[in-house]
């Protein structure tokens, strides 16, 4: 009994965040062994936040296999881009800019309303930019506890020219045995924390001591109250008639385009207090705060059909 | 507070991670288990609740499906029916669960075999009412072959049963007497009813007799080891780290993941396919240093000896060789449209390595409903059956049932580049 307990005690001992972090790396590698020309998206969120730990502890001392983009719909906190551009730099490593600004001058991107969440419009600035590189690959921080679309989606998405991920047609992924391969003009989006939730991000950032944007952390802010969420009060989010502005303390669970993006009520100003709310908090992370993805129940699938992240 | 429990995440101890595989069809009530699983351990948070109250109001249901939570797709929304493998997620504190939920229909055999790929425990699904049925079997057959070392036979409906005890026993006979003839050795077996919870997270009360673990009991002790047995040492490098910079001038790290067994410092080891012999100097995470490393862990090796390697070769310990083969017998479960004949070319993606093989032969095809072997022929779409190929490049393989990394493969189309095929070596 003893012999039997000590052969199965080097993979006891792994918790559940030495798996996660051993399965990211792994990918991480494969994308960077069977694809020429990947890309790592960077938006200065924690997930992208926690790839960026990964990326390190799978190719240092090395630099990594390919540069950061990140596709920036002018819309985002002053504090994330700041903390964008500062981790690049303590990185080292290359971080490339795309502007969904430049696709609305270059009229690829054409808005219904000049306040409107320019979210979905990303996904052109993305292909555009993948055009412009030639990569063949997009390392992405998506996770399938997101959302119902992503329950669904492979580790390797693979997308065709048009960008367009057809869910019914995926690719089969068994083991741990990833397919990469792709035609001139197709694209794999490959996505390393898959099966992290919320909370193993929260619980990873904690045990890495990892420094995040500053608006995910409690401060206080003028918000308005709407359809049970809180709408900041911004230029490009101003009241509307009627609605009455509060000093609340509030955090961001996520930080995308401040048009689409809702803080939640919260006093939590360590890492480890947003540990204690994300256990005991009963809103999912993109209903609490994507104002978007409320849309339909099936929006989210509908984008990623056309090629969002 | 005090009489709470410890919320999840901020417990200290911590059990790792189980990965699962759920079969069964939505008749058999495999849904509503997931849905009871992630709503009675509270991992269902409001909103995604309300939407699923909303829906089951639109249907005109009285109470709320909890079967909902686990529709995907706006396809299978429509049809009501599960078309591909999803994923879902829920943590006890103590352990962190990865859910494979697979359909049950005879066509998704595919979908079986992939969710099945990754698990290390299966639960299937019968209906108290119908007993095993040939799905059954089938769902049984595929989580052996596939190599998954824990089944539970979880027996649902047992309120529209009356709660019988004679009815799970003599359930629970005739699943033994046909597993016996696949070789299946870790079964248990759970009376519940996942439409009113019992044994699932709570006892319940109508079940008093049976006196073994409820479901989430036995998910919170089944070993997470996908083997229990010793493996050998396997080490597919992915990636070779040659910084040449001024600080690491001389550095050559060989990066992957330890697919099976041990590797410390100081350990002999042989690279494959050159077959040349070194030791390992140091065992790298970032700036860690660690004295060994077990299996599944992604790691940095450095040996002693300068020695030419690259990606697709295989570290492994000097005294426990893979075998090398330019010719395999695999199991193969054939995931395309068009049928898999003999004379076909394709790719073959064995670890890190890849090479282009040759369909020799296919012996015969396994008929999975009745357990019987169909010799000859050609493999349609969803079928299993067994194939001997020819190899352009050697590959370094264990048998499947020895060791699932190194025992498992892709088969990808030369043109499409799409994954057509899975392969378990004989």
């Amino acid at each position: 009994m003893d012999a039997h307990l000590s052969a199965v005690a080097p993979t006891a001992a792994l918790d559940h965040l030495d798996w996660l972090e051993a399965e990211a790396i792994h990918i991480l590698r494969e994308v960077a062994g069977q694809c020429a020309n990947p890309v790592l998206l960077f938006s200065g969120g924690k997930d992208s936040i926690c790839l960026l730990r990964l990326a390190e502890k799978a190719f240092r001392p090395g630099r990594f296999p390919f540069p950061l983009l990140h596709v920036d719909t002018g819309h985002n906190y002053p504090e994330v881009t700041a903390f964008r551009d500062k981790r690049a730099a303590e990185l080292g490593e290359r971080l490339i800019v795309r502007s969904v600004e430049d696709s609305m001058r270059r009229g690829t991107v054409v808005l219904k309303s000049p306040g409107e969440s320019r979210n979905k419009h990303q996904t052109v600035t993305l292909l555009e930019a993948i055009a412009e590189f030639g990569f063949d690959a997009c390392i992405g921080g998506a996770r399938r506890d997101e959302e119902k679309a992503r329950a669904k989606e492979r580790v390797f998405s693979f997308r065709d020219d048009f960008g367009q991920w057809d869910p019914k047609n995926q690719r089969p992924e068994l083991w741990s045995l990833y397919n990469a391969r792709i035609h001139p003009g197709e694209n794999i989006r490959a996505f390393p924390i898959s099966n992290w939730t919320e909370l193993d991000v929260w619980q990873y950032i904690a045990r890495e001591g990892l420094d995040l944007p500053s608006i995910y952390f409690a401060h206080t802010r003028p918000v308005v109250r709407r359809n049970g969420a809180l709408v900041p009060v911004t230029p490009l989010t101003p009241p509307r008639s009627g609605e009455r502005i509060e000093e609340v303390s509030v955090r961001f669970r996520t930080v995308g385009d401040i048009t689409c993006t809702a803080p939640v009520d919260s006093v939590a100003a360590t890492v480890e207090q947003i540990i204690f709310e994300t256990a005991e908090t009963t809103i999912t992370e993109r209903g609490a705060t994507r104002l978007d993805d409320q849309t339909s129940e099936a929006s989210m699938e509908q984008r990623k059909k056309e090629g969002y992240f | 507070m005090s009489a709470r429990e410890p919320l999840p995440g901020l417990r200290t101890e911590d059990h790792g991670l189980l990965r699962f595989l759920t079969c069964g069809s939505v008749d058999d009530g495999k849904s509503s288990l997931i849905g009871r699983l992630l709503y009675d351990s509270k991992s269902i948070l409001a909103d995604a609740l309300a939407t699923i109250e909303r829906t089951s109001r639109k249907r005109g249901l009285e109470a709320v499906d909890l079967s909902l939570l686990t529709d995907g797709l706006q396809a299978e929304r429509e049809q009501g029916i599960t078309i591909d493998v999803a994923y879902r997620y829920f943590s006890t504190g103590a352990r962190k669960y990865i859910i494979a939920d697979a359909p049950g229909h005879e066509q998704y055999t595919r979908n079986m075999v992939t969710a099945a790929s990754t698990a290390d425990l299966a639960i299937i699904l019968v209906d108290a009412r119908k007993g095993v049925l040939t799905q059954t079997r089938r769902h049984s057959y595929i989580a052996h072959l596939v190599g998954i070392p824990h089944l539970v036979v979880a027996i649902n409906k047992m309120d529209l049963v009356g709660y019988s005890r004679e009815v799970f026993e003599q359930i629970r006979r005739s699943y033994l007497e046909f597993a016996a003839s696949l070789d299946i050795r870790d079964v248990r077996f759970i009376p519940l009813s996942a439409i009113n919870g019992d044994m699932v997270v709570e006892r319940g009360e109508n079940l008093a007799w049976y006196e073994g673990q409820t479901l989430l009991e036995l998910l919170e002790t089944a070993p997470a080891a996908h083997s229990e047995a010793v493996e050998k040492f396997r080490f597919p490098v992915q990636y070779v780290c040659r910084p040449r910079t001024a600080e690491h001038h001389d550095f050559r790290g060989y990066m992957g993941r330890v697919e099976s067994g041990e590797i410390a410092v100081g350990d002999a080891v042989q690279i494959l396919p050159s077959g040349r012999t070194t030791r390992v100097r140091d065992i790298r995470l970032l700036d860690q240093s660690l004295p060994q490393a077990g299996s599944e862990r992604s790691v940095t090796l450095l040996l002693e000896d300068e020695v030419d390697i690259s990606r697709g070769d295989m570290i492994v310990k000097a005294d426990e060789p893979p075998r090398s083969a330019k010719q395999i017998e695999a199991m193969v479960c054939w995931l395309a449209e068009g049928p898999l004949e003999a004379g076909r070319k394709l790719v073959v993606r064995h670890t890190t390595r890849e090479t282009r093989a040759l369909v020799a032969a296919i012996e015969y095809r396994q008929d999975i409903n009745e357990l019987k072997r169909v010799s000859g022929g050609r493999l349609a779409m969803n079928d299993i059956g067994s194939v001997t190929f020819k190899l352009a490049q050697p590959l370094f393989v264990d048998p499947y049932r020895e060791n699932r990394a190194t025992g498992a493969f892709i088969l990808i189309d030369e043109a499409t580049n799409d994954t057509i095929g899975a392969g378990m070596i004989v």
